[in-house]
């Protein structure tokens, strides 16, 4: 471990990597979607707020932000709020499905600066992937790819989460990234929002797990969100990036109503640091809130702490334990060990904590069903 | 841009030539934000993140370009000559990323 990671447990005086979710609508009901976004909340922040919110970031010198949902490009100020985040020197990322990337819209993106975009897919085919994403997603997600690409927008990004299904897709994602000019982004299923319930059917079996680790170590120029560090304990060789849990101490989230939570996998009332409406808006909520005071306190290993791997893993994901109703000093449900899985083998369904945050829209959400 | 292309300066090995004899200075679209180990700094340009890992060294990136050189630079610091090759490899890792560029 290196002493530089020990720095950052303490926090720094400002977010490196800040989430912001625009609003819970979305035109799709992914299975996995980690906001169980859907429908729009009436207390979503207006314009005037969230202007104020890119304010705070600008003085707080939160460099760049990334923007998701929802479907962040629904919101009608959309692109009234990039403009003026980067106006501000406050650049923007945005994850999209790429519904709303007309031809028309991929040519304003091109124009603007300081602007990077990310594209959804779980899977390298349709079929794979609308099974996750709903009927038709894949061909959109597409069809944005060749408006962005039609427009000279530059290298975007194609974002999947990594599945039991796609996982051995990895090489045909390249392909696909490098057709387009594109960065591939790979980030780790998460037990959180709708996933409570389909991740244990879609994270990556354990033999998986390893096959993803060594992709990844081969692969280094792709980008992870530092999502799989929980990998390390695989091998001499460490993952490119901070291995550490950054929620509040280096990440956070703020959700489409306002409130911060310890970081984009945790939209849960326990992880709820305060609301960026409160007197001393977020940089308050940053600096000085309980929970994000106690998260940078030393952790206790717990049942870790006798594991020779600990330096490496860290533990894991603290979002990854608690969906799971798993204690959050021991190991990850996916510890490479397998430590995880006797664990988790033992806990019940009724142990699952339940959603405090649910804007899906009133229909089934399931794998592979057929939506709209 | 996320937390996974931030590399610590000190750790990223140096892809071009670093003299240390000639005139260097911060890149103007790079931000130093303040940090209690130091500083974040953020290339508007690459986007990439640094972290300048001792309040030393923060400073000695702020008046690169006031100096003739980076060992210019480290005496007019009034910084121990022991110290000096440590902060070589810094800057030099920090001009490899562009975050310095020739004066």
């Amino acid at each position: 471990m290196t002493a530089l990671t020990e720095e950052l447990k303490l926090g720094l005086d400002a977010p490196i990597c800040l989430t912001w979710e625009l609003t819970y609508a979305c035109n799709l009901a992914c299975v996995h979607c980690l906001s169980s976004s859907g429908r729009r909340d009436p207390r979503e922040l207006s314009t005037d707020e969230a202007k104020a919110v890119i304010d705070e970031m600008r003085d707080l010198q939160v460099f760049y932000v990334n923007i998701g949902g929802g479907e962040p490009m629904i919101r009608p100020d959309f692109f009234e709020l990039v403009e003026y985040a980067t106006s501000n020197g406050v650049g923007v990322k945005f994850s999209t499905n790429g519904s709303r990337i007309s031809p028309e819209r991929a040519v304003q993106l091109a124009g603007m600066d300081y602007l990077d975009i990310q594209i959804s897919i779980d899977g390298a085919d349709a079929a794979t992937n609308d099974r996750v994403r709903g009927e038709g997603s894949f061909q959109t997600a597409i069809d944005a790819m060749e408006n962005l690409q039609a427009a000279d927008f530059g290298p975007f990004k194609i974002s999947v989460v990594v599945t039991r299904e796609n996982i051995g897709q990895l090489d045909d994602f390249q392909a696909l990234a490098d057709h387009y000019g594109a960065e591939l982004r790979l980030t780790r299923l998460r037990p959180s929002g709708r996933g409570i319930d389909s991740w244990h059917e879609l994270h990556p079996l354990p033999e998986q797990q390893v096959d993803l680790y060594h992709w990844l170590l081969a692969h280094p120029q792709t980008l992870t969100g530092d999502s799989f560090f929980h990998l390390n304990a695989l091998g001499d060789e460490n993952l490119p990036g901070l291995n550490l849990c950054g929620a509040g101490r280096v990440v956070c989230l703020i959700d489409p109503v306002g409130d911060v939570y310890a970081c984009p996998f945790v939209l849960h009332d326990d992880f709820k640091a305060g609301n960026v409406r409160d007197s001393g808006g977020f940089g308050h909520v940053w600096k000085a809130s309980e929970l994000f005071t106690e998260l940078r306190e030393p952790q206790s290993a717990g049942a870790c702490a006798s594991c020779g791997q600990f330096d490496a893993c860290q533990g894991g994901c603290m979002a990854a334990k608690f969906f799971t109703g798993m204690p959050l000093d021991g190991p990850d449900p996916e510890c490479v060990s397998g430590h995880g899985e006797v664990a988790l083998s033992g806990i019940g369904i009724e142990a699952r904590p339940q959603s405090t945050s649910n804007h899906s829209k009133p229909v089934p959400v399931a794998l592979g069903a057929t939506r709209v | 841009m996320n937390a996974s292309s931030a590399t610590p300066a000190s750790t990223e090995a140096s892809r071009t030539p670093f003299d240390s004899s000639a005139p260097w200075r911060l890149h103007p679209r790079v931000a130093l934000r303040p940090e209690p180990f130091g500083a974040l700094a953020y290339h508007y340009d690459n986007r990439r993140l640094n972290f300048l890992r001792s309040p030393d060294l923060v400073a000695l990136v702020e008046t690169m370009g006031a100096h003739p050189s980076p060992e210019a630079a480290f005496a007019a610091a009034g910084l121990d000559e022991r110290r000096w090759s440590a902060f070589e490899r810094a800057l030099a890792a920090l001009a490899a990323s562009d975050f310095l560029e020739p004066a």
